[in-house]
């Protein structure tokens, strides 16, 4: 069984498995039945500066959309930070991190954005042992419009503002949490970098409406008959997040910033991947929200045999997959497939051929009886097929050999080009 | 109680009455809301889906499992009625296993094909409840037309007709509409007076009319229909049974299994009608296995069915097959009676083991005997009453002339399935409709 224990920015854990800072891990009972069910850490649901504590709203927190069989594929919320009086928070989590030490235990943070504010908190939670601060610089509502959370994290100068105080007044790792809610994450992480950021965490989630209430005309989770936008979260939202990962990973000016991988994770494939594009961990939330933290076993258990089945270490994976992740300029334009069908799997459903005929390239032929074949002659290769069949790899697609006939175009496949040196592109550079 | 599945001869009252009221329950409960939204969950919206192509009424089937799956049952219900007018019914006896959901690409891929069946009366089942008939008569063509036979082919056929404006009067022999729904189909098929209520429903159309009790040929001829209306429906059905032709047929206990099915769904108290300690039933279709599986149900102790060829002629399908075996019945093949024993009733069966060869079947000369103080004849259908100015090939009508359309199982082509019957019926209307308004 390969060995999953995790050193992110000096910070241990016996597997890279934490609990994103959320409600699972508002209070002590909840972390310690994680730990109990075996995650490796948690980031402790974000403390808010000293005095009256948040309230919550008192109807629906939570909206979702489902896929087949009601499987759950998005989540959002409007709750904010905890609603504990931040002095319970403090006691709880000096008391769960000293029963279990091996743990990974962060404290997420969220104040207004002043000096003495963060000088403040950071003092206050000094006592609690923890490993480490997250700065909750995501969270996209009810915070967010009174100048905390995604409101600081749009602002590339308040993050590195921020992150320069927390580096100054604590010797605590700093994990940056960064907002989706921008053009790009790439200003908002280099500004985490330059204030001196340990680690950057992402994604926290995105602003949504899941649904509108077609009976009462409002959008969900509905109060009183009104809606406010949340923040999305769960297994629809890490396409969105592998990308902001993977840009951090593989741009020069934040190459080498760790990262810690949120967004949608829910099994050990998931995990496996955001650590394939660069995070040297991952956090969990909607998954444990929705099936319990039982999960982590199947993480776990899964990971491990990967990582065996592939002769790797957990650090042989973390970043493996950022060499590849290019821009589209770079793509070899001579790599040529085609999709084949195999007969046998083939359960007739014409699923295929819908989609290739009405919305595609008419690439695909049917006979009277129902027999599903590709014209490689019109294959252009673009994996449509491959993803609406309902059958796992039944329809695949096979690269031709270089020196080969392309029955589409009638061109060789020759050797690697792309587009910077293609003739129709007006800035291609002539080979010299 | 006196009487047990012990008591010989054939007497009523064998079981306890809760034991009645289960065994004639709704073999196939509904699904409920969630039961349909999982299961309709599965259907994967096949292009030019090979169920519709299966389904001799060609109902939209992915279109109505979406529809169900996106929470419309009543819009599900519109796209089954469109092409099935019966679709509740046909929801219910329909031997899908063999049609739409043999189709099912899901059979294919993991041997468990979506359950259109249930979706279909699911959708049906809803809509109906709420009162729902999304259907209106077009103006008044003022055309009057005759359908003879209250059964699927005809109630469909007068459904479509009366939808374009005509006038139809519908003429039914027995004193029910509904035909083989009403008496020919196990009753714990169609719970609740079901065929009853859905031939109620169809009838909120508007136009058709409905007289019982006038058998044609008996009450009225065929040149007198074509005289008074503009066109006539012919949806008679198989009104005959075959004989066993074998000696001893007459014999007390010996009887029509049809009978004796269409005297179960017509019982108000189940517990009266009398059966047999030992029951044989001498057929293969669904006909057999009604009788067999409702006689044990009804208390017999014994009750075999004995199919002269291999189980894979059966007519009866898999899923039948494997219900009258699950309900406690012997299924024998390859056996052929050749006399019914008794002395003034019935007593036993010989049989005798049969082989197909080259020249058909024959019987070899070795016998066995069943012990069987009732005997059904479940050995097919014939047609009867069909008007001698019309073709009969194969036992069947060969299709109308002039005025006159046929449908349902007296029609030659399609099986003798209600569904195919429906759909008879429905397509008949539609050529009626285009000849009488020259279009």
């Amino acid at each position: 069984m390969a060995d999953l224990s995790s050193n992110f920015i000096g910070i241990k854990s016996p597997n890279p498995f934490w609990l994103a800072s959320a409600p699972p891990t508002d209070k002590k009972y909840n972390v310690e039945r994680a730990f109990e069910a075996g995650w490796g850490g948690v980031v402790w649901k974000t403390l808010g500066a000293e005095g009256p504590p948040i309230v919550n709203v008192n109807g629906p927190r939570y909206g979702a959309i489902w896929g087949a069989d009601r499987r759950l594929l998005g989540l959002n919320n409007i709750e904010l930070i905890t609603d504990r009086p931040l002095e319970v928070n403090l006691r709880e989590i000096k008391e769960v991190k000293r029963k279990w030490k091996d743990r990974a235990l962060v404290i997420s943070l969220m104040v207004p954005c002043e000096e003495d504010h963060w000088k403040a908190i950071l003092k206050q939670i000094e006592d609690t042992e923890a490993d480490g601060v997250e700065l909750n610089f995501g969270c996209p509502h009810g915070m967010a419009e009174r100048g905390m959370g995604s409101a600081v994290g749009q602002v590339p100068e308040y993050i590195e503002m921020v992150t320069r105080w927390v580096k100054q007044y604590s010797r605590m790792p700093c994990i940056v949490k960064l907002t989706p809610n921008v053009t790009s994450i790439l200003p908002p992480a280099m500004a985490a970098n330059r204030g001196g950021a340990d680690a950057v965490s992402l994604i926290n989630t995105i602003k949504s409406i899941t649904n509108v209430d077609l009976d009462h005309f409002s959008p969900f989770p509905m109060i009183d008959g009104q809606g406010s936008h949340g923040g999305y979260c769960g297994p629809a939202v890490k396409p969105i997040a592998l990308n902001m990962v993977g840009e951090i990973a593989r741009h020069p000016d934040t190459r080498g910033l760790p990262i810690s991988g949120i967004g949608g994770v829910t099994t050990w494939r998931d995990a496996a991947e955001f650590m394939a594009m660069g995070a040297g961990n991952v956090q969990v939330c909607t998954a444990a929200m929705t099936y319990g933290f039982k999960i982590v076993q199947e993480m776990i258990s899964g990971l491990s045999q990967y990582l065996d089945e592939k002769q790797m270490s957990l650090n042989d994976l973390i970043g493996r997959a950022v060499p590849n992740f290019v821009e589209w300029q770079h793509l070899n334009l001579n790599y040529v497939t085609k999709a084949q069908i195999d007969q046998d799997l083939c359960i007739s459903c014409g699923r295929c051929y819908a989609a290739c005929e009405d919305t595609s390239h008419q690439a695909i032929a049917m006979s009277p009886d129902r027999v599903f074949t590709v014209k490689d002659d019109e294959c252009v290769a673009c994996n449509l097929c491959v993803d609406v069949c309902p059958v796992d790899n039944c329809i695949t697609m096979r690269e031709l050999p270089k020196g080969a006939v392309d029955p589409r175009t009638g061109k060789v496949v020759g050797d690697f080009a792309d587009w910077t040196t293609h003739p129709n592109n007006p800035m291609a550079q002539a080979a010299e | 109680m006196t009487n047990s599945p012990l008591t010989p001869g054939i007497v009523p009252g064998r079981l306890p009455a809760e034991a009645y009221r289960q065994n004639f329950a709704d073999h196939e409960p509904a699904l409920d809301r969630h039961e349909a939204r999982v299961a309709a969950d599965r259907c994967y919206f096949c292009h030019d889906a090979p169920c519709i192509t299966a389904c001799p009424t060609s109902i939209d089937i992915p279109l109505f499992i979406r529809q169900i799956a996106t929470g419309t049952p009543e819009a599900a219900a519109t796209t089954i009625w469109s092409q099935n007018i019966l679709g509740g019914i046909c929801a219910r006896v329909c031997p899908t296993e063999t049609l739409c959901e043999e189709a099912c690409v899901r059979e294919a891929a993991e041997g468990k094909p979506v359950e259109i069946g249930r979706l279909q009366r699911y959708a049906t089942d809803v809509a109906m409840a709420k009162g729902l008939h999304p259907f209106t008569r077009a103006p008044a063509t003022g055309k009057r037309i005759a359908v003879v036979g209250a059964g699927p082919a005809g109630l469909a056929c007068a459904h479509r007709l009366a939808m374009h404006g005509h006038d139809v009067v519908v003429l039914e022999r027995r004193p029910k509409a509904g035909g083989l729904n009403e008496y020919g189909i196990a009753s714990y098929k169609a719970t609740g007076g079901f065929a009853q209520k859905e031939v109620d429903w169809l009838l909120q159309i508007g136009g058709i009319e409905i007289r019982t009790g006038v058998e044609l040929g008996r009450d009225v001829t065929l040149p007198q229909l074509e005289a008074e209306y503009d066109a006539v429906f012919l949806g008679i059905g198989l009104a005959g049974v075959n004989a066993l032709r074998a000696a001893g047929e007459d014999l007390a206990g010996v009887r029509n299994a049809v009978d004796f099915i269409a005297e179960l769904r017509q019982a108000a108290d189940v517990s009266t009608l009398p059966v047999g300690r030992d029951v044989v039933v001498i057929g293969g279709g669904m006909t057999a296995v009604d009788a067999a599986v409702q006689s044990k149900l009804l208390g017999a102790e014994n009750v075999s069915i004995v199919y002269r060829r291999g189980q894979e002629k059966m007519s009866a399908s898999g899923y039948e097959q494997e219900h009258a075996a699950q309900a406690g019945v012997r299924i024998i093949h390859n056996a052929a009676p050749v006399r019914v024993l008794g002395n003034g009733k019935a007593e036993a069966v010989e049989f005798a083991y049969t082989q197909e060869g080259p020249s058909g079947l024959t019987l070899s000369a070795e016998t066995f005997t069943l012990k069987a103080d009732q005997v059904f004849k479940a050995i097919g259908q014939t047609l009867t009453g069909a008007p001698g100015t019309l073709p009969v090939a194969g036992g069947k009508i060969a299709g109308g002339s002039g005025k006159v359309w046929v449908g349902g199982d007296c029609a030659a082509g399609g099986e003798d399935l209600t569904v195919t019957a429906v759909a008879e019926g429905r397509d008949a209307a539609e050529a009626i409709h285009i000849q009488l308004m020259a279009l």
